[in-house]
């Protein structure tokens, strides 16, 4: 349920930047994808990527993004966050090659960005869930993710991403989640990235 | 090893606030059990349990794998989902059930709408010599 802080904070934010969130599990592609957007509409790139898990360790906020389609603009704070996981073992992070010192302090990390992903749900006013369509859509942490944002009244835009992959499946992202628009993409290959676009203005009622 | 799989009634946790239910919850969990839990948590009770264990996570604690089976049929009629949503603003969100393990012994839940898969860590059972 939205409480009364969060009406009077969204009612006294006034004329400020939508807040737009990135959220999903670890390694979806939601840094790749906030990188795409920020190349495509501001020239640089917002964070670094890497194949092994809980890269982004930290929410990562760049102000004032515009994109314009169709004669239409909008203006977002883009907001790329930890990813979301029930679990972390500082021990995969030690077969993916790291010394042990460091998989710990990664794992920390890790947890404390996920704790603050968490906090700033309720400061959103847009979310895109950024899944990989090659894995299984049917988590708990996904619904569960989702779920609230449906009970705080925030609009929810769903992505499949990774959709370059052979083993994507987009409508098996379609069937876990009919209830909400999904789109496939490549963030790393820039494919229907003007699809995801116009998504973004229907999402946000622009 | 055997594993241990505890099933919760709702009664058990229907009169718990949200703090109470998860620290009940994971205390179960970090005793190694599986839980098999009648119904299942408020939507930001599953927040508050994800959040929750991230700050327990540490050395011995890797976290928990959580599933929930929750009947929700589209089909339903109109009378059936009324009465449904009536018994569950009395009685509480009876409907269904909440697995939570121990991510050191669950290492996946499969979930499917209608079905739950669970995959154990391998277990290691001495090998009696001869």
């Amino acid at each position: 349920m939205v409480n009364i802080f969060t009406l009077l904070k969204r009612l006294f934010r006034g004329r400020k930047n939508l807040k737009l969130g990135l959220y999903g599990p670890p390694n979806g592609g939601k840094t790749t994808l906030a990188n795409k957007i920020c190349v495509d509409w501001i020239g640089e790139e917002m964070g670094a990527t890497s194949n092994i898990a809980h890269e982004t360790r930290e929410v990562q906020m760049k102000e004032s993004v515009i994109i314009k389609s169709k004669g239409k603009e909008l203006v977002f704070n883009l907001v790329d966050t930890p990813g979301i996981a029930t679990k972390i073992d500082y021990e995969d992070f030690i077969k993916l090659g790291m010394k042990e010192k460091e998989a710990k302090t990664r794992a920390k990390e890790a947890t404390k960005g996920v704790i603050d992903a968490i906090k700033w749900l309720d400061d959103m006013d847009a979310v895109v869930i950024v899944l990989d369509a090659t894995k299984d859509p049917y988590s708990q942490v996904n619904i569960t993710i989702i779920g609230n944002l449906e009970a705080r009244k925030i609009p929810v835009l769903i992505v499949g991403n990774k959709i370059d992959l052979k083993k994507a499946d987009l409508k098996k992202v379609q069937a876990a989640f009919p209830q909400y628009k999904v789109i496939g993409i490549s963030a790393k290959m820039g494919k229907n990235m003007e699809d995801f676009y116009e998504a973004l203005f229907e999402v946000t009622d622009k | 090893m055997s594993l241990t799989l505890q099933f919760i009634p709702y009664i058990e946790i229907e009169d718990l606030d949200s703090e109470k239910r998860i620290t009940k919850l994971l205390k179960i969990v970090k005793a190694n059990k599986i839980i098999l839990l009648e119904g299942r948590l408020k939507g930001n009770e599953e927040t508050e349990l994800i959040r929750r264990t991230m700050e327990e996570i540490d050395d011995k604690f890797k976290g928990i794998e959580l599933s929930v089976i929750f009947p929700d049929k589209k089909d339903e009629a109109l009378f059936r989902k009324l009465k449904s949503m009536l018994i569950q603003a009395l009685m509480g969100d009876r409907k269904g059930f909440t697995i939570i393990g121990p991510a050191t012994i669950v290492k996946e839940i499969k979930q499917d709408p209608d079905k739950i898969q669970l995959f154990t860590e391998d277990l290691k059972i001495p090998r009696k010599k001869r």
